[in-house]
C-alpha cells in the first residue's frame, strides 16, 4: 500500500509540474474559444451545440498527455525497479490511472466553467456537463493509461495512441454529450456504465502492456 | 540479513537463440560471484532473469532477502534533486532519510545531494545508481557493469561498499568486463553456446 500511494503521489506531482496538465487544459480552452468564431455569434445555436463541443474538446485534450504516462518510466528503468521490488504491474497501472485522473479530471471540470460561458450554455446544461465530466473523465483517464502502456514501446507513439484511443472513447462521447438536455438521465447512466467498464478493465490491460514492454 | 540465491539448471532463450543453458550456482550470505564473458553472451539477461524481469526458458531461481538491481538505467527522476530522487525509492523500500544519507555518503555524493539528477556527469550517474542499490537495504545486489565510467577513487568506494555489504551477510552478483575488487569471490565465465 505504501508503494501504491508513493507511485500515485509521484505521478500526480509529475502531471501537475512543468510540461504536465497545462497544455491539455490550454488546448481544451482553445477549442472552446475557436468554436464560436467558426459558427458565428448565434447564441441559440451555440447553446444547443456547446455541450457536444465541450465533450469533443475534452476527448482531444485527453489525447495529449498519453506519451508521457508510461513511456518515460519504461525508458528510465522505473518500471523495472517496481517489478524488482515485487510491485504488481496491475497495482502500478491502477496507481497511474488514479494519479492521471486526479491531475486531469478536476482541472478539466474547472476549465469547463469558462468554456461554458464562451459557448453560452445555461446553468442547467453546465450542471449536466460538469456531472458528465465527473462521471466520464475516470473512464478517459483509464483509457489513456491503457493506450499509453500498449504504445509505449513504439516510436512516435503519439499518433498511434490517438488512433487506438478515439474509437474506444466513442461511447463516452455519445453518452456524455447525450446527458445534456432532455432525456439526459438515461444517457448519464450509460456514460457511467461505459466509464466503469473502462476503469475496471484498464488496470489489467495496462498491466499486461507494461509486462510486454520488458521483452 | 539472511540472503540466499540459488540458480539451478537455468537456460535462457533470447530472440530464438539459446544464450546459455544448464547454469547453476548457489550463493550463501557473505558470498559474491563475478560474471565474466564476451558481449552478448547473456550476462545481463542472467541478472534480469534472477531479478524476475525476464522469464527463464527452463530451470529455476530461488532468492530470499530481497533484490536490488543496478543496470544501465538510473531510474531516478531527472528533474528532482539527487537526495529527493533517491528518497522516492527509500520510501517504497521502507527506509528513511538516514538510509538515503548513508547511500550518498558511501559513494561520496553527499555534496551533490541538492543537485538535480539531470546535471550529473556519467560517473556521478553511475554512483547515484549504486547509491540507490545501497539504500534499498536488500540482501542481494545484482550489479551490471558497476565499474563502468568510474574513476579509481570511485572504484575504491565501490569495493568498500561491496565489502561492507558482504560483511553484513549480503550477497553480490556482479557482471563486469573489468576486474572488480571482490576478495575471495570466484568468477563464472559465460561462454557463447554452440
Amino acid at each position: 500500500m505504501t508503494a501504491f500511494f508513493a507511485i500515485l503521489k509521484r505521478d500526480l506531482r509529475l502531471s501537475l509540474g512543468a510540461g504536465g496538465i497545462g497544455l491539455p487544459i490550454a488546448f481544451f480552452l482553445l477549442v472552446a474559444t475557436l468554436y464560436p468564431f467558426a459558427v458565428g455569434p448565434d447564441g441559440a445555436l451555440l447553446a444547443r451545440t456547446g455541450g457536444g463541443v465541450i465533450w469533443v474538446a475534452a476527448l482531444l485534450a485527453a489525447l495529449l498527455p498519453i506519451d508521457r504516462l508510461i513511456a518515460p518510466d519504461a525508458e528510465s528503468g522505473v518500471l523495472d525497479q517496481y517489478a524488482v521490488r515485487g510491485i504488481g504491474e496491475e497495482a502500478v497501472a491502477t496507481a497511474k490511472i488514479a494519479a492521471h485522473w486526479l491531475g486531469f479530471g478536476p482541472p478539466l471540470m474547472l476549465a469547463a466553467l469558462p468554456a461554458a460561458a464562451l459557448l453560452r450554455l445555461d446553468w442547467e446544461s453546465l450542471a449536466a456537463v460538469e456531472l458528465g465530466l465527473l462521471v466520464g473523465t475516470p473512464g478517459l483517464a483509464a483509457l489513456g493509461v491503457m493506450v499509453a502502456s500498449l504504445t509505449a514501446g513504439v516510436r512516435r507513439s503519439g499518433a498511434l495512441g490517438g488512433l487506438l484511443m478515439l474509437p474506444l472513447a466513442v461511447p463516452l462521447i455519445i453518452f456524455g454529450a447525450g446527458s445534456i438536455g432532455d432525456f439526459g438521465g438515461g444517457a448519464l447512466r450509460f456514460l457511467a456504465a461505459s466509464s466503469l467498464l473502462l476503469v475496471a478493465i484498464a488496470p489489467f490491460a495496462a498491466g499486461a502492456g507494461i509486462r510486454a514492454l520488458r521483452e | 540479513m539472511s540472503a540466499r540465491l540459488s540458480v539451478e539448471a537455468l537456460s535462457c532463450l533470447r530472440g530464438g537463440r539459446i544464450l546459455f543453458k544448464g547454469l547453476g550456482f548457489t550463493l550463501q550470505p557473505g558470498e559474491a560471484l563475478l560474471l565474466t564473458g564476451p558481449n552478448g553472451v547473456g550476462k545481463s539477461s542472467l541478472l534480469r532473469i534472477i531479478a524476475g524481469l525476464l522469464p527463464a526458458f527452463s530451470g529455476h531461481v530461488e532468492t530470499s532477502g530481497g533484490i536490488a538491481l543496478a543496470d544501465e538505467h538510473m531510474a531516478l527522476d531527472p528533474r528532482l534533486p539527487l537526495a529527493e530522487a533517491l528518497g522516492y525509492w527509500a520510501r517504497i523500500d521502507g527506509g528513511d532519510r538516514d538510509t538515503v544519507a548513508n547511500g550518498l555518503a558511501a559513494f561520496d555524493l553527499t555534496r551533490l545531494a541538492e543537485v538535480p539528477v539531470r546535471m550529473l556527469s556519467t560517473g556521478q550517474r553511475r554512483r547515484a545508481t549504486l547509491a540507490r542499490v545501497h539504500a534499498a537495504a536488500a540482501g542481494i545486489w545484482l550489479l551490471d557493469e558497476p565499474g563502468n565510467g568510474l574513476d579509481a577513487a570511485s572504484l575504491a568506494l565501490l569495493a568498500e561498499a561491496m565489502a561492507a555489504h558482504r560483511a553484513k551477510g549480503g550477497i553480490i552478483l556482479a557482471a563486469s568486463h573489468q576486474t572488480l575488487d571482490l576478495p575471495g569471490a570466484p568468477s563464472l565465465t559465460l561462454e557463447a553456446a554452440a
